[in-house]
């Protein structure tokens, strides 16, 4: 049998690496592009002495769509549903952030029916982005898919409202500029209110099987952890900031969409940790839940959209609006040249953003470490590359 | 009177049938009649090998359809349903599946130890069923030394699927391989000794001797030695690359661990042979700590091995249950909790076991009294061992509860975050910690 080059090769780095110095040398693991665990198509790219992570490098650019340089060839109206697409996870928050920031620059009064709508439908995406978040962090603890099937329940009932309201469940492309493109459909409140009574049952269950889990804190107490100096200086935001004790919410800090006038909380946790953040999601789909509850009971009636031209031409200008989505300040930057289409197009992704961290909190840890901050992280490629 | 000796024919046969060695004892006997001694003993080891083979193949299948249809009624999902009635169909169609895809082998993986594997493995997973005792008189082979012979061909499972990691050429299916070994070689020590712990008491090292013992004493040995049990259990669930300790075919983190590189047929073969050990596995924690084919008399009317069978069911279940409750452990906390927690456990009741054997013989204390009190004494004995490793092994974060504090309307930076932080009233939330 004769010995193909690559065999040679492999064998001869072997033999040098055996006989030089204490014989061992660092491997380089690729993460992805494919691969269980990246959530996407996302590479990461650890440098490994046994387990021990040495360094990370992230390769983003799968998922490139070039939704930006598209933006800029149609009008704002028309770029709504790629605002979806950006973070798939949480369509309603882009919809509502991008539709901000083109309200701001055309200056649109929204309706306040419309504003208790948006709100609603943030919170639920909210709702469900989480038990995505959560769910597939326990998976990338190992478990074997049980709390994200349980959670997936949650998002289920979620997507179906979306679903009658809209008639889209992932890509829901429902707000428009000045409001939302339909109004509530008269099934909705029911549905939510039978969701609104169901969920604290659903949320103490998962409670009870995940928050006293050994194994569950064995591996994501200590881990990850960052600084809540680091996090502020790295510009995170969402849970991931939230986790390391930063109490900021674009919610309190900065509200929009009527949300001084619901009363909610902000919950922080102490050690930045990835248990920090899986418990701030935890305890933020709670505070979601109470925001629903308050915008049912006071939903107001009137138009859900106000009279903005189709194709508008805003005057030359920029503007910048940022929302809270699920995972961290999300903003969207419209410059304006008059025409009809923006002159730049901008979306600030707290996804990638967040992941910049990633090298910080995963260094010195194992790779099973470095996969469970990864989840905790909660990133979403679509975001990361648009 | 025709219709009680019909009556008696009927449970005469159901005699027979109760212990299929009587099965086995008709056909030596017929061949004695005409045949030399050795045929004798050739064929019906065959028959007996043949009968394994046959019994593990539909088992496996309709394992495969229980676990997934189990682990989908964890998950509030249907599992199989398509395929033939209640998706029973499905493991057959998932094989016909396999058999025709392509089999794919890595330019720059060593052709000959890559092909070796799949088929290797099934040598131990085969013979591990050869001293399973189905009954009194009902093994394949019921060696004097079965523990050993147990360990031993279980052991060499490791040398193969380091055969499989090396040879793929493959990083994710190397550290599977690295990981399997490591672990492998770990979790025999805590198996070994819970084994050793039964052998110094019951002073037999035959697996058939074991259940005798426990049969003749009217106790099983999980009441006598529960944390040797629990020990065997979490090593065997660890050999069997299962979760909590499925490390070595991570899904997450390492794709498939050290069958990541076959295709086809090929991993067929692995998944089919751990789920096999899975059922052997649970036979021998059956065997060992639930009695076997013994129930309390209830063996004289059902034939042993259904209760053999039940005992593995119920045991296989709890394998099914922790996979799909628990998350997996890391690396390093599983070696920790091997050496830390699992070796100083069982190694404690081996001297409990030989300290108790002692006073059973060479006191001669009566075993109705002293057995209830050595099983109470080990009971306690093990929840005091299990209060203190919580105690004392238990890692600097998690000494530390994780708390959730609500930021009222502290919205801020650092300055905000600290005043949170500074908070006098109770956290919102708080889990863990001492």
């Amino acid at each position: 049998m004769t010995m193909s080059d690559d065999t040679r090769l492999a064998m001869q780095g072997t033999i040098e690496a055996l006989t030089a110095g204490d014989g061992s040398e660092p491997v380089v693991v690729n993460l992805g592009p494919q691969h269980p665990s990246t959530h996407g198509v996302f590479r990461l790219k650890v440098t490994l002495d046994g387990e021990i992570v040495q360094d990370a490098e992230m390769r983003i650019g799968y998922l490139h769509r070039s939704m930006e340089k598209l933006a800029e060839e149609r009008s704002y109206t028309q770029n709504i549903p790629f605002t979806d697409r950006i973070d798939y996870l949480a369509a309603m928050s882009n919809n509502l952030a991008y539709c901000l920031a083109a309200e701001e620059l055309l200056g649109v009064e929204v309706p306040p029916r419309a504003q208790a709508i948006r709100v609603m439908f943030a919170e639920l995406q909210r709702v469900a982005s989480h038990a995505m978040a959560n769910g597939t962090f326990i998976n990338d603890c190992g478990a074997w898919h049980t709390p994200l099937f349980h959670m997936f329940r949650d998002r289920e009932r979620v997507l179906d409202m979306f679903e009658m309201t809209c008639g889209a469940r992932l890509t829901t492309n429902y707000m428009r500029i000045g409001g939302v493109a339909f109004d509530l459909p008269d099934e909705l409140l029911p549905t939510l209110e039978q969701f609104l009574a169901d969920m604290p049952e659903n949320i103490a269950n998962y409670e009870a099987l995940l928050l006293e889990n050994e194994i569950l804190h064995a591996r994501a107490r200590g881990v990850g952890v960052i600084s809540p100096e680091m996090a502020i200086n790295s510009s995170l935001s969402g849970p991931v900031l939230r986790g390391t004790g930063v109490p900021w919410d674009l919610r309190k800090a900065n509200p929009y969409c009527g949300y001084e006038s619901y009363e909610f909380d902000v919950p922080v946790g102490e050690q930045g940790d990835c248990f920090d953040r899986f418990l701030v999601r935890m305890a933020e789909v709670k505070e979601s839940l109470r925001i629903l509850r308050q915008v049912v009971d006071t939903l107001p009636d009137g138009p859900y959209l106000a009279d903005v031209p189709l194709h508008a031409r805003p005057e030359p200008g920029e503007s910048y609006a940022r929302v809270e989505s699920p995972r961290g300040e999300l903003g969207f930057y419209l410059v304006s040249d008059g025409g009809p289409a923006p002159y730049r197009f901008h979306c600030r992704p707290p996804s990638l953003i967040n992941l910049s961290a990633l090298k910080e909190m995963s260094i010195g840890g194992t790779l099973a470490d470095a996969i469970v901050t990864l989840g905790s992280i909660d990133i979403v490629v679509g975001e990361i590359d648009r | 009177m025709t219709d009680l000796a019909g009556l008696s024919s009927v449970l005469g046969a159901w005699y027979d049938f109760r212990d299929l060695n009587n099965l086995q004892r008709l056909i030596t006997e017929w061949i004695a009649d005409w045949g030399p001694d050795w045929l004798a003993s050739i064929i019906t080891g065959v028959l007996g090998a043949l009968g394994i083979l046959g019994v593990i193949g539909p088992t496996l299948l309709i394992l495969i359809w229980v676990e997934r249809k189990v682990i989908a009624r964890f998950q509030q999902r249907y599992g199989p349903n398509r395929v033939g009635p209640k998706g029973l169909l499905q493991p057959v169609a998932d094989a016909v599946k396999l058999i025709l895809k392509e089999q794919l082998a890595p330019r720059a993986a060593d052709k000959l130890i890559f092909f070796l594997p799949p088929v290797l493995i099934f040598i131990p997973g085969v013979l591990i069923w050869g001293v399973l005792p189905f009954g009194p008189r009902m093994s394949v082979a019921d060696l004097n030394v079965g523990v050993l012979f147990l360990l031993a061909v279980s052991g060499t499972a490791v040398l193969v699927i380091f055969m499989a990691g090396w040879s793929s050429n493959n990083k994710y299916a190397l550290f599977g391989a690295m990981r399997a070994v490591a672990m492998s070689i770990s979790y025999e020590v805590p198996m070994v000794l819970a084994l050793l712990t039964l052998v110094v008491f019951s002073g037999t090292m035959s697996i058939n001797g074991i259940v005798q013992w426990q049969q003749q004493e009217d106790v099983i040995f999980i009441l006598l030695f529960p944390l040797s049990a629990i020990a065997f259990f979490f090593a065997a669930s660890a050999e069997l690359n299962r979760t909590p300790a499925d490390i070595s075919e991570a899904e997450s983190e390492i794709v498939a661990g050290y069958h990541t590189e076959y295709s086809g047929m090929r991993f067929g073969l692995f998944y089919a042979v751990e789920l096999g050990n899975t059922l052997v596995v649970s036979a021998f924690i059956a065997t060992f700590f639930l009695g076997g084919w013994w129930l309390w008399g209830l063996d004289q009317w059902v034939p042993s091995w259904i209760i053999l069978l039940a005992k593995t069911g119920a045991v296989y279940f709890l394998l099914i249950w922790t996979r799909g409750t628990l998350p997996r452990l890391r690396v390093d906390q599983l070696m920790g909790f091997c050496w830390k927690a699992l070796v100083p456990a069982t190694l404690l009741f081996v001297v409990v076991a030989f300290v108790e054997r002692t006073l059973l013989i060479s006191e001669g204390w009566d075993t109705t009294v002293a057995l209830p009190i050595m099983a109470v004494f080990n009971i306690a004995l093990s929840l005091g061992a299990v209060m203190l490793f919580a105690r004392v092994a238990r890692p600097a974060p998690l000494r530390r509860p994780a708390r959730i504090r609500m930021a009222g309307s502290d919205i801020g930076g650092l300055r905000a975050a600290r005043e949170v932080a500074a908070r006098r009233e109770a956290p919102q939330l708080q889990v863990g910690g001492d």
